[in-house]
């Protein structure tokens, strides 16, 4: 019997040119990510060698700079693995800010009190919206772009003018550097990096990570399976809601102010780097080493930008705009190389 | 022999719907070790039977035993937990996952949370090995082709036996049509797993709509009818008329009379010529010429291009090489619109997603051809429309007779009749059905069959694929053999044709 089954899948995989299977193999995105990272990065040496491209702390700035985007985007991530979207993210990183700079500045609060406190409101706003959207079955898009206005909406009810934060404790924390050999880290990079690690353990070693997946994968059969489908989307909104909230405190500690403007349109930036870094829109399929890179690109462009001096800051959009689309077409190869 | 105790013992089962008694009063027990098929036509009632046993639909009368003890199940999951398993006929599993993790997906061992990943693939292998299959559990589910995924379902649904530490092993596996979508091989290889796990003790229910496959791998039978038990029989003590009989409950007039059957002889001057058509990746080029009045059946394996030949007749795929001329016009055929526009119908194989609108009533579904045809810009006059479709629910006899019915909720073999319909009142002269009798119960086979003959006795031509060769045999004045994506053999029909000679064109790959 298991002759007739060697027979048929033995000679699949025979068949199986080299270039084709590299093509199915799904971390190849995240290699193509990484590569595209890699020859960015020397053609930065080569071009601006003279300027300090070459001083590691160039690369670790990658890190602080984008820290709250890296934070937003692994959020992100679960998100749109487990087959969904979510647009409020920008919204909630900018009432985040605007929440923490009232409570601090106004309300004389201290930030170790703030912090739990903002963090359990994106929790919350992601729950209740992960919540609306299982339980009423309605469009993931439709429920967080609610999210979206009701979070911009809410930032302008806090107060209509940014709140600089001069807060001596803020301000030492923002400032606080963690030396690693040839440079430094801020405290919001280092962060980012563990929610980083936490996250990869997550997705992979956990029981609800991999239902993550699997509800990406088909969310029918999930149920079918016998998983909690129903509590893992609630679950992966309120991981989103957390994750932007706290993308919004490190944000706060970045920028030192709240504005009601912070952030506008920075879910979209979460959205393209997780794209970049290889994740399928659809869902199943994406490592969040990818979104690493994909925000590391996002983030080069960035410093390349400003290197030349000469470019306006809207080419980054443009790049991005140009990448993003690259990326759909090779995620669209994919897919359509495994229906046939 | 002295009768052991059945595992599950169904007793005085009763399950109401809206307006609609699906099941009243119905026995069923299940031994262990043994194959049981389900039977009945569509509507019988094995569906409701099977989704009262798994929790899916709750219970309005009457008991379950199962292993001498009452229960009750709210959910699939329960079931699922009690022992009872359930593999439907699509696969309900995740593609973007390994094997090995679909086989463990929510029961994965874990230690202190964290999943040993090791410890699950050498599982899963071991699972795999002792069914005797060759899967390699470390590939994604998505690499390997549909049959091997349902076998990796049913490694799922009884492996929560000793080899994991949660759940107590499966008692009861229920597989629903398992074998439409398989070939013969992978039919084959279906059976050999079932037999398998039949011999571990497990009991196995087996709902399927080809009778010979009942006759192959069951020991015993349940047979249903409008909700009612008919009887339970031993495979051996009934044959296959005896069953139908049963099934249907009157006598086969309607079968005989296709098995008597003369081909008509009415076959006409030429309508479609295909020269060299062909397209690369879906079937090597081909000549064909199809005339009118007459039925060409193509057989072949799974897979063997018969529906690419068919894609390419419509114009749903666009050859790279050959042309097309129907009624002595070449036709260009690089989209559908121009097939319908030369007078070609196609009836999809996956009629629920490639063919009916499921949301629409019976009567929005069997206008809408017509009126893409007629443009959208020029609407049917109602009463015209009323009279149209009443005529065609009345000839295909689609059951329930109301054209306000949505689609969705009628039985595949009416779906398939709505679908028919469609094409019919475009009055095409070459009707493509691409496995019109799949899935559906064997009176409607017979109806759908009748129709085809007399569609080709008025002078209609037709293309027709089916699965069964004995189907093809008897309708068809030509049978094209498709082997490897090649068409390998054009064979008239005649007494001296019969399966095996089909069987050895499709195996050999020629035609003496």
């Amino acid at each position: 019997m298991s002759a007739t089954t060697q027979s048929r899948t033995a000679p699949d995989r025979r068949t199986t040119s080299k270039t084709a299977r590299l093509l199915g193999d799904r971390r190849l995105p995240v290699l193509v990510t990484a590569a595209l990272f890699l020859v960015m990065y020397i053609a930065g040496l080569s071009r601006y060698q003279n300027y300090g491209f070459a001083e590691p702390q160039v690369f670790m700035n990658l890190f602080i700079d984008n820290s709250y985007l890296l934070v937003a985007a692994v959020g992100a991530t679960f998100v749109i693995l487990s087959g969904g979207i979510d647009l409020s993210v920008g919204s909630v990183i900018g009432f985040t800010t605007m929440f923490t700079a009232w409570l601090v500045e106004r309300q004389g609060m201290p930030i170790l009190l703030v912090i739990p406190l903002a963090l359990a409101v994106g929790a919350v706003g992601g729950f209740l919206m992960g919540y609306v959207i299982q339980n009423f079955e309605i469009q993931p898009f439709i429920v967080t772009l609610a999210g979206l206005f009701l979070f911009r909406g809410l930032c302008l009810v806090i107060s209509k003018e940014s709140i600089s934060i001069t807060d001596s404790s803020v301000s030492s924390m923002a400032q606080a550097q963690v030396s690693l050999g040839a440079g430094f880290l801020s405290v919001g990079a280092i962060v980012a990096l563990v929610v980083l690690a936490a996250a990869f353990y997550v997705l992979h070693y956990t029981r609800f990570g991999r239902r993550v997946y699997a509800i990406g994968g088909n969310e029918q059969s999930a149920m079918l399976m016998g998983l909690p489908q129903g509590g893992t989307k609630i679950a992966v909104y309120t991981v989103s809601g957390f994750c932007s909230a706290l993308a919004g405190l490190l944000f706060t500690l970045y920028i030192q102010s709240g504005d009601p403007l912070h952030a506008t349109g920075m879910e979209l930036d979460a959205i393209a780097a997780v794209v970049i870094g290889g994740t399928l829109l659809t869902g199943g399929s994406g490592y969040v080493l990818g979104t690493v890179f994909g925000v590391l690109v996002l983030g080069l462009i960035k410093s390349i930008i400003q290197f030349e001096g000469t470019l306006s800051s809207w080419w980054t959009k443009i790049a991005t705009g140009v990448l993003l689309c690259a990326f759909i077409l090779i995620q669209r190869a994919m897919t359509a190389r495994k229906k046939t | 022999m002295a009768e052991p105790r059945p595992v599950l013992e169904m007793t005085g089962i009763v399950k109401e719907f809206p307006g609609v008694r699906a099941l009243s009063g119905v026995d069923f027990r299940l031994f262990p070790g043994e194959i049981h098929a389900l039977l009945g036509e569509n509507g019988a009632g094995k569906s409701t039977l099977i989704k009262v046993l798994t929790g899916v639909h709750s219970l309005d009368g009457g008991t379950i035993t199962l292993d001498g003890q009452s229960v009750r199940f709210a959910s699939p999951l329960q079931a699922q937990q009690a022992g009872i398993s359930t593999v439907y006929q699509e696969v309900n599993l995740c593609p973007n996952l390994s094997v090995a993790e679909n086989i463990f997906i929510g029961r994965e061992p874990t230690r202190a949370g964290r999943i040993q990943w090791k410890q699950l693939r050498r599982k899963a292998a071991e699972l795999v090995d002792r069914l005797g299959l060759d899967i390699d559990v470390t590939a994604p589910l998505s690499s390997y082709p549909l049959a091997v995924q349902q076998l990796v379902a049913i490694v799922r649904s009884v492996g929560t036996g000793d080899s994991v530490a949660e759940g107590s092993g499966t008692k009861v596996l229920i597989l629903d049509e398992p074998t439409s979508s398989l070939d013969r091989d992978e039919v084959l290889e279906l059976f050999a797993l079932m037999r398998r796990l039949k011999e571990q003790g497990v009991a196995i229910l087996f709902v399927s709509h080809f009778l010979d496959q009942i006759y192959e791998v069951c020991d015993r039978m349940t047979v249903l009818r409008n909700g009612t038990l008919v009887g339970e029989h031993m495979v051996s003590d009934l044959d296959q008329v005896g069953l139908v009989q049963l099934m249907i409950g009157k006598a086969l007039d309607q079968l005989e009379e296709l098995h008597d059957h003369q081909l008509h002889s009415g076959v006409g001057e030429p309508l479609l010529q295909a020269d060299g058509l062909g397209r690369t990746g879906g079937i090597a080029p081909f000549d064909l010429e199809i005339k009118k009045g007459e039925v060409i059946g193509l057989a072949g394996l799974l897979g063997s291009g018969r529906t690419e030949l068919a894609r390419l007749l419509f114009g749903a795929d666009q050859p790279d090489s050959g042309k097309v001329t129907i009624g002595g016009k070449q036709v260009s055929m690089s989209a559908p619109n121009d097939a319908i526009a030369a007078g070609v119908a196609f009836c999809s194989e996956n009629r629920k997603t490639e063919g009916l609108v499921p949301d629409l009533t019976v009567r929005e579904n069997i206008i809408l051809a017509l009126q893409a045809a007629r443009g959208w810009t020029r609407p049917i006059p109602v009463s015209q429309r009323d009279e149209l479709v009443a005529k065609y629910i009345k000839a295909l006899d689609i059951r329930p007779a109301n054209p306000e019915a949505r689609v969705g909720q009628l039985s595949g073999g009416n779906q398939q009749k709505v679908l028919l319909a469609r094409w019919l009142i475009t009055q095409p002269k070459l009707l493509i059905l691409d496995e019109p009798t799949r899935g559906i119960d064997i009176g409607a086979k017979a109806e759908i069959q009748k129709l085809v003959v007399s569609l080709s006795e008025d002078g209609m031509s037709v293309l027709y694929i089916a699965a069964e060769l004995e189907e093809v045999l008897r309708l068809s004045h030509t049978i094209g053999v498709l082997r490897d994506r090649r068409l390998v053999a054009q064979i008239a029909n005649g007494p001296e044709i019969t399966t095996s000679r089909i069987l050895e064109t499709i195996a050999s790959g020629e035609h003496q």
